[in-house]
């Protein structure tokens, strides 16, 4: 039986007297590549932040590795979703993908020569070693986010959690995206949050639908069931051919 | 021109110009970069109470005026967190406040104050060889933790939220951010005084953010251009007899807009 990478048991969040998540259970193993989708305002960036240990939940317990997320110590990558960054810091591509490497450990000193060469991989990874001196307002969205995918690396994570990833990158560079996480896959877990729903068919293994409740089955079948409740009415939905197909025969 | 510094009160302006402008170069960028620029103007404002309660203890205005900023920067923080305020209302509400406090102490002072103006509005001139060791001490911290925490301090002004999954102790290095704010904030109100900060704290750091890329370059550009405005500043009051502090500001503000304008037909073409 493999480790338990995840363990939320009844999470509730509420913002004010705003329930934005409830009763949220979830397991995840580790090495799984979980997808979850859901509408918008159904509280899929919440539920990451909460196992990032951004955010505490109201109720319930949320456990990273067998610990809560603030005490797992260089276990969460974390890559939050692109929205208006600061695109006049005065920070190079380098600068940013090497804060990955910051700890507790680490304040105050130097940045270390396997800190540099982490860094390095990182941004090898996902090819943009040649735009290492760039400043980081220069580049484009995809591309900036790429960047922020290579600093979450470069903590060397065990768990990876991306918040709507492919938003801003374009259509060609996607495939190839999708493609590296699925080679991530044996080196750590990952969840992912997007509506991106054709490339969760192709890679992911499981997938949940989250509209303030989550619906998961453990598996990459959603029902019609799951899908009426999550987002409320039905949707129409292109079922790719039988090897992707993610939504039960209707 | 040099036979002027055979005067001491020139060469202490001098001094002051280039202590306070290493502290503008480094924490400018800081307030700049992380948009607290209401915020270090709201500490400034209340260290006012400080230089207040200075006088009337018959304490150095200094001294006091550093323990109220830093009290202020630690403070409006922790309140707006405690008690759910929003941020801004409560700087102002402090920033009034600190002025309130300053002007009550000023006038429960028995006697004339003698150079209150000066801490509104700022006199390089008058600055004594004691406050000139006190702004080297704190000259001196201020660079040295910033060279410490610098690679916290940028994943910190950059993304507060990644470098919090990163387990640092995101709310102390703000809190330590905030109160090197406060400690520059106090050495520039001798310059140019409570109400023209601002123009210290900002300008160099925004003029020198459009020609650089790195945050250390940045520093530097910023803290040259400090000086050049503090000396050049002070040198045209001398010629025109005017106040140096709000001559300073003038010249600051004038190369400010010129940049911007520049900068907007440089990237046209």
């Amino acid at each position: 039986m493999p480790n338990l990478a995840v363990e939320i048991e009844e999470v509730s969040v509420y913002f004010n007297s705003k329930c934005v998540l409830e009763g949220i259970n979830l397991k995840v193993l580790e090495n799984d590549f979980l997808g979850i989708i859901g509408p918008n305002g159904g509280g899929k960036t919440t539920l990451l932040k909460v196992i990032a240990g951004l955010l505490k939940p109201t109720k319930g317990s949320v456990k990273v590795y067998g610990k809560p997320p603030h005490k797992s110590e260089k276990l969460i990558g974390y890559v939050p979703q692109l929205n208006q960054p600061d695109l006049s810091f005065p920070a190079t591509v380098w600068d940013v993908v090497l804060t990955g490497r910051l700890n507790r450990s680490n304040l105050i000193k130097p940045y270390s020569e396997a800190d540099k060469r982490a860094a390095l991989e990182a941004l090898k990874a996902v090819e943009l070693e040649g735009l290492k001196d760039e400043p980081i307002g220069k580049l484009s969205g995809g591309q900036r986010q790429r960047v922020f995918i290579a600093r979450a690396l470069a903590t060397e994570p065990k768990l990876l959690l991306l918040d709507e990833p492919t938003l801003s990158v374009d259509r060609r560079l996607d495939t190839k995206f999708w493609e590296y996480l699925n080679e991530l896959k044996s080196r750590m877990t990952i969840i992912v949050v997007t509506h991106d729903i054709s490339a969760l068919s192709k890679y992911v293994d499981k997938i949940a639908c989250l509209n303030k409740k989550l619906y998961y089955n453990e598996s990459k079948q959603i029902t019609r069931e799951m899908w009426m409740e999550a987002y409320q009415c039905p949707v129409d939905i292109i079922a790719h051919g039988l090897p992707h197909r993610v939504v039960e025969e209707h | 021109m040099l036979e002027v510094l055979q005067y001491e009160f020139i060469r202490n302006a001098v001094f002051t110009a280039l202590i306070a402008s290493v502290a503008c170069g480094i924490i400018g960028v800081y307030v700049v970069v992380n948009r607290i620029v209401f915020l270090s103007d709201g500490i400034s404002h209340a260290a006012f109470g400080g230089i207040g309660l200075g006088y009337f203890l018959g304490l150095n205005p200094i001294y006091a005026a550093i323990t109220f900023a830093v009290a202020v920067a630690v403070g409006v923080g922790a309140t707006s967190k405690k008690l759910g305020a929003r941020e801004d209302t409560v700087i102002g509400v402090i920033w009034a406040l600190g002025m309130a406090v300053g002007i009550i102490f000023v006038k429960l002072t028995p006697g004339y104050v003698p150079d209150l103006f000066s801490y509104l509005f700022g006199n390089i001139l008058t600055v004594p060889r004691s406050d000139l060791i006190v702004m080297l001490v704190l000259d001196l911290i201020l660079v040295l933790t910033v060279a410490l925490l610098f690679k916290e301090l940028l994943a910190i002004s950059f993304d507060r939220e990644f470098a919090q999954t990163l387990r640092l102790p995101v709310n102390l290095i703000y809190y330590i951010l905030l109160t090197l704010v406060a400690l520059t904030v106090v050495m520039l109100i001798r310059v140019v005084g409570v109400i023209l900060v601002m123009a210290l704290l900002t300008i160099p750091a925004a003029v020198s953010e459009i020609f650089t890329k790195r945050l250390v370059h940045m520093m530097f550009g910023a803290a040259a251009l400090s000086l050049l405005f503090t000396l050049l500043g002070l040198w045209l009051s001398y010629l025109t007899n005017l106040p140096s502090g709000a001559t300073i500001v003038l010249l600051a503000s004038a190369v400010y807009f010129s940049t911007l304008l520049y900068n907007r037909c440089a990237k046209r073409k």
